[in-house]
């Protein structure tokens, strides 16, 4: 019978849940590194017991942990983030210019064929590749070196890329994403770079539909139409079908179109979700009221689900990473929030129940469907 | 011998309990304790010092003989109480953070 595991990066560890094809039942592992901030956990599609882990704290720097054994150890592995070549500058809040420095690894996207690639995406942005199992990591440098690098601004939370979305039809194709400088992509396997932001359009910007500088805090595809992307920017839920040469909006009847998260249903590649979050800069749900919002048509017409989940007093937000698919039938939803619940649907988002209510802060959320 | 006694999440990292002593060739300093710190515990690099500047990492510091020497160049003698092993090496975490 298959299983599941869910892998929980908080503000002060790691957690992993683990439970049967039912998934009603779960068990609890952890705290992993307790007391670090655990920005994101993965696992190779190729090995699902080679997991990879970003471990970092203000006081210690980044660290990276992997797994061979699908989190019941983990050894550290390589830490050493260095840009390559002349390091330029780009741009503070304030506008003005400020080099480029590593601060930490918000994202892990472990290749879908080799358990031993995977790519890292840190901040101050850039897309880092390792072939070795985490041993040691070499910048691609094409994409931080593109024209519009020195004009990249922080968002709030620092000038991270968050997203890394590799293209199961063309293994030289890569999209990611970088707050607040928009989306990019390369079909060269990462030598060369150009953002695909348009069709985009920022209210913060002075020019609304710049090349780069909007904040995007995430993009999902369906990895049966790698062409069709979603994406959940700052204010606005996004569709492109020309793999983000061209984006228009969805946000269709959303309560408010901010939010964090944005995800594709395992089998139905229209059905999509997002959690509408009230901003600026409140970031919490609306009417204190946590609903996830599923779209059968591909974004436009949403209806909230609610069953299992608060529907008074809730003022919890929902991060960018901390959502994730499992691919049973029916699939499995999974978001972490704020607030420490992690909730889980076992009939892609009718129902919810919380498989735990009380973790550190939840930053990101990822699901393993297993033999 | 010298003798190092690091944070708790650095002796969970390193897998160490209690002190570190180590064996450290030529003057005795900052720079040379943390070289065969490192040289012995390779997960501790770029977690006291940065890898690509070297520089100490702003909520670590360096005690010894009740004394702050962060501040000092990384290439001073350490006092003679460290170098002979009287006294330990001190690598504290700053109390600060939530």
């Amino acid at each position: 019978m298959s299983k599941v595991r869910v892998l929980v990066g908080t503000k002060k560890g790691a957690f992993l849940l683990t439970s049967d094809g039912k998934r009603k039942e779960w068990e609890v592992a952890g705290p992993h590194f307790g007391g670090w901030e655990m920005y994101h956990l993965k696992g190779s599609p190729a090995d699902p017991n080679r997991l990879y882990a970003s471990q970092s704290s203000g006081w210690f720097g980044q660290l990276i942990q992997r797994s061979n054994d699908g989190g019941k150890t983990w050894e550290p592995v390589g830490n050493k983030f260095a840009y390559e070549g002349e390091v330029g500058t780009h741009q503070h809040y304030d506008g003005t210019p400020r080099p480029w420095e590593f601060k930490r690894v918000w994202h892990l996207e472990p290749s879908l064929t080799d358990p031993d690639t995977v790519y890292a995406g840190v901040e101050d942005a850039a897309i880092f590749r390792s072939i070795d199992g985490g041993q040691t990591w070499q910048e691609l440098p094409g994409l931080r070196g593109h024209d519009s690098g020195s004009r990249w601004q922080p968002g709030a939370g620092g000038m991270c890329l968050h997203t890394i979305l590799l293209d199961p039809s063309d293994a030289a194709r890569i999209f990611v994403a970088i707050s607040a400088a928009g989306a990019f992509r390369t079909d060269d396997g990462g030598q060369t770079w150009w953002p695909i932001n348009r069709g985009l359009r920022s209210e913060f910007m002075p020019d609304q539909t710049a090349e780069v500088g909007h904040c995007v805090h995430r993009i999902a595809m369906h990895r049966s139409r790698p062409n069709v992307l979603f994406m959940q920017k700052h204010w606005d839920v996004m569709r492109s079908d020309d793999a983000g040469d061209t984006w228009r909006e969805v946000s269709g009847n959303l309560p408010t179109d901010f939010g964090f998260v944005i995800d594709v249903h395992a089998h139905e590649p229209e059905t999509i979700y997002v959690v509408p979050i009230k901003s600026d800069s409140e970031h919490y749900p609306p009417e204190g009221k946590l609903r996830v919002y599923r779209s059968r048509t591909g974004g436009q017409e949403w209806e909230a689900l609610t069953k299992g989940l608060p529907q008074s007093d809730c003022y919890v937000n929902v991060l960018r990473d901390a959502m994730a698919i499992d691919s049973l039938d029916s699939c499995g939803v999974y978001f972490g929030t704020t607030g420490g619940q992690v909730y889980a649907s076992s009939d892609a988002g009718d129902t919810w129940a919380p498989i735990v209510r009380d973790l550190p802060a939840v930053v990101s959320v990822e699901v393993q469907t297993l033999p | 011998m010298i003798r190092v006694i690091l944070p708790a999440h650095l002796r969970m990292l390193a897998r160490v309990s209690g002190e570190v002593q180590l064996d450290v060739e030529g003057p005795v300093t900052q720079r040379s304790i943390l070289n065969a710190l490192e040289a012995r515990y390779p997960m501790l690099r770029g977690t006291i010092r940065d890898h690509v500047t070297q520089q100490r990492r702003p909520f670590v510091r360096f005690f010894a003989c009740e004394q702050d020497l962060s501040h000092e160049s990384p290439d001073a003698p350490l006092p003679d109480a460290v170098a002979t092993g009287a006294e330990p090496f001190l690598l504290v975490g700053a109390i600060a953070g939530g």
